[in-house]
């Protein structure tokens, strides 16, 4: 099995985590920035999974379970205010949540 | 003892009045400032009688020291302390003598005034400042008074401030008369830089000595004293209402009318008449000085009298009559008749007060109604008012026997023969005579005799707080001249009389004296339509207006001064002020309060809520972080 170097699993997180960002900019939908954040943290994911194998320690993986429990919690609470908007605004439109302007 | 707690009377009742303002009811108040009057003109008689009884012809009294002033030559200490001669013991009994009555009189008009504490107040305070000022020992002290009189005279005319003619007013005499202080704050910077000296008494001492002896006054001397005294004849001018500084006068007739009278008539405009026979000294040794101010008396004069021949307005002739008769007491002083000049400045005080509050009473009877083109008849209807406002005019005319006879023939006797003046203005106050008998038929025509030109009920005021007032006003109007003034211990002549070889001719007293009478028969026969009740002739109702010839309305505008300083220094001063609204300083200020919107703007600008606008910030923000960290 070959080894895949780090600096290529650094840019593919880094790939993943830019399209993640974009995502959350430019999409409206709130369902969608919630995905492209998790595709977000996915590739901070792999970075640490990248790091913990060129420098084979376990705390890469470690980390990973951590952020994947954040993530799971994140959702859950992030797809319960999703429904609280949607039954208050009826749309997920998240420039509709701009009361807080100076 | 008495001298130093006399301006304190005033200024107690004044604190009083202030401090409890409204609380107080009309009797209170009025008893209070009343009351403070009556003391301190008791305290004046008492004075008086002090003073003419002592040996020495001065009392004085040192209350505490104030500071020290020090040039080159010597340290001066200035002094809060009165000095009570002949001079200052006249000013004093005219102040609160005719101020009392004044205070009782304007007690009785000013009652349904809702700020009647305020006024009365601020009449204490005036008479305060007044006393200040003429028994100040020092020059210094008598700036203070000087300014007290200016404030009250500005917070007086503006009393009903609501109106915006009246606050107009109250500026222009406030700013006109500061023109002339300034001029007599440099001339006293003047005086003591080049005399070391502010106390009156010394300055004049040391002036005489020097002048009266062998040497003499150096040149640079001369040329100080020439400057001084005419910087002094600034001061004076201002306060006084003489040509240049005269037009702000008739306006501050905008007053309540017992102000009027007693500021704008009877006390506050002579200061300027107090302040050179005070300094006598330095002028009689200006003797060019001496002229112009004998020039300026004579010119006001007539000009005044020819405006007040024009005016529609009662106060306003009676504002224009003031001017001339403190022209006539400038034109004794110049002439060096100094004590005529201050027993016409007395005599003037009773008549003119009583004038005025009689016009007061006859204004409040017509409900405000000032327009003499609009009275009329009311010889029939206010007869004791028409009495009273006739023993003012004849005194004002100057009818033998009665007071302004006296003091204005005084006056006239001088002038033919005084080194500085001469036959020309002895001419010029006999034309001034004959104006003055011309306006006063004219208004008492207008006003007392001919048709009822008003339609209202006459609102008749019985207040026997007013009528004692008048009543004592036009006894002391009629034997006012009775009085006889020794002022000689107070003025110093610079040599004994000489022989005079030049016989003045023997008709001038003759014309003095008949130049009333004629001015009387002319208006009697000029004004003949003012005087005749029309109704009677024809049956129809005339209306009389005012002349409308152009000369009238150029009188009536008291001879185009005021457009004239309108155009010459209010205008160019505008266009500057507005030429300069973009300055340096404005515009710094300016970008300042630019930059700060600014940023506020840009700040709500970023503050705009959504969400997402604000993850592209922080990104941004992070990725120039890194990027500068990786440079």
């Amino acid at each position: 099995m070959t080894t895949i170097p780090l600096f290529h699993v650094l840019v593919l997180s880094s790939l993943l985590f830019a399209i993640g960002f974009i995502g959350v900019v430019a999409r409206k939908n709130t369902l969608f920035i919630l995905m492209s954040l998790e595709v977000m943290l996915n590739a901070v994911g792999v970075a640490f999974i990248g790091a913990g194998s060129a420098w084979q320690q376990a705390d890469g993986q470690v980390m990973f379970i951590l952020i994947l429990t954040l993530a799971a919690a994140e959702v859950a609470v992030g797809l319960a205010l999703l429904i609280r908007m949607q039954k208050k605004y009826r749309s997920l439109d998240i420039d509709l949540l701009n009361e807080m302007r100076g | 003892m008495l001298l130093a707690s006399l301006p304190f009377y005033p200024l107690v009742s004044f604190l009083l009045l202030i401090l409890f303002a409204k609380r107080l009811s009309w009797r209170l108040a009025s008893a209070i400032s009343v009351g403070a009057m009556a003391l301190t003109a008791l305290v004046s008689g008492l004075l008086v009688f002090e003073l003419s009884n002592s040996s020495s012809h001065f009392i004085s009294v040192d209350l505490w020291h104030w500071f020290s002033l020090s040039s080159q030559q010597r340290m001066a200490e200035v002094n809060v302390s009165f000095y009570l001669d002949g001079l200052s013991a006249v000013m004093i009994s005219v102040v609160s003598g005719v101020g009392f009555l004044i205070h009782l009189f304007a007690a009785a008009y000013m009652k349904d005034d809702a700020n009647f504490s305020r006024f009365m107040a601020y009449m204490n305070l005036f008479i305060v400042a007044m006393l200040i000022l003429v028994l100040a020992d020092n020059l210094v002290l008598l700036y203070l008074g000087w300014e007290g009189v200016g404030l009250c005279s500005f917070l007086l005319i503006g009393f009903w401030y609501q109106e915006q003619a009246n606050v107009l007013a109250a500026r222009k005499a406030f700013i006109v008369t500061r023109i002339g202080d300034t001029s007599m704050a440099i001339g006293l910077f003047w005086l003591f830089s080049s005399f070391g000296e502010l106390n009156i008494t010394a300055v004049s001492e040391l002036i005489r000595g020097v002048g009266s002896s062998e040497i003499g006054f150096s040149l640079q001397e001369s040329t100080d004293i020439y400057w001084i005294a005419l910087l002094l004849l600034g001061g004076a001018v201002g306060k006084s209402a003489q040509l240049p500084l005269q037009t702000w006068l008739p306006d501050a007739m905008a007053g309540p009318t017992p102000v009027s009278a007693l500021i704008h008539a009877a006390t506050m405009v002579t200061a300027g008449v107090y302040l050179i026979a005070r300094m006598h000294s330095v002028f009689l040794f200006a003797p060019e000085v001496m002229n112009y101010v004998a020039w300026l008396g004579a010119i006001t004069l007539l000009l005044a009298g020819l405006a007040a021949l024009a005016q529609t307005d009662i106060k306003r002739v009676l504002a224009y009559s003031t001017m001339s008769q403190i022209g006539y007491m400038m034109l004794a002083l110049g002439a060096g008749a100094w004590s005529a000049g201050v027993f016409h400045l007395m005599t003037h005080a009773f008549f003119k007060a009583l004038l005025f509050l009689t016009a007061g009473a006859v204004i409040l009877a017509l409900h405000h109604q000032q327009n003499i083109f609009k009275m009329g008849g009311l010889l029939k209807r206010l007869p004791f008012e028409s009495a009273l406002f006739v023993v003012g005019l004849i005194c004002l005319m100057a009818l033998p026997g009665t007071s302004g006879f006296f003091s204005k023939e005084a006056i006239i006797a001088e002038l033919w023969l005084s080194t500085t003046a001469g036959p020309a203005l002895w001419w010029c106050a006999i034309i001034g005579a004959l104006l003055t008998s011309i306006y006063s038929c004219r208004l008492f025509f207008l006003a007392f005799l001919g048709n009822e030109r008003f339609t209202e009920k006459l609102h008749i005021e019985k207040a026997s707080l007013m009528r004692s007032a008048l009543l004592i006003l036009a006894l002391l109007s009629l034997f006012g001249g009775l009085i006889s003034l020794d002022l000689s211990e107070v003025f110093f002549k610079i040599k004994a009389e000489e022989l005079i070889s030049v016989n003045e001719p023997s008709w001038l007293h003759t014309i003095a004296i008949a130049t009333p009478f004629v001015g009387i028969l002319f208006s009697w026969f000029y004004f003949k339509n003012y005087r005749v009740d029309s109704n009677l002739e024809d049956g129809v109702k005339t209306n009389l207006t005012a002349s409308e010839h152009r000369f009238a309305i150029f009188c009536r505008n008291g001879l185009g001064f005021d457009s004239l300083y309108d155009v010459l220094l209010i205008k160019p001063y505008q266009l500057l002020a507005k030429l300069n609204r973009r300055d340096f300083i404005d515009q710094t200020m300016m970008s300042t309060a630019w930059y700060v919107g600014l940023w506020h703007d840009v700040m709500t600008m970023i503050q705009n809520g959504n969400l997402r606008w604000y993850l592209a910030a922080f990104g941004l923000a992070i990725m120039t972080l890194i990027g500068v960290s990786i440079l």
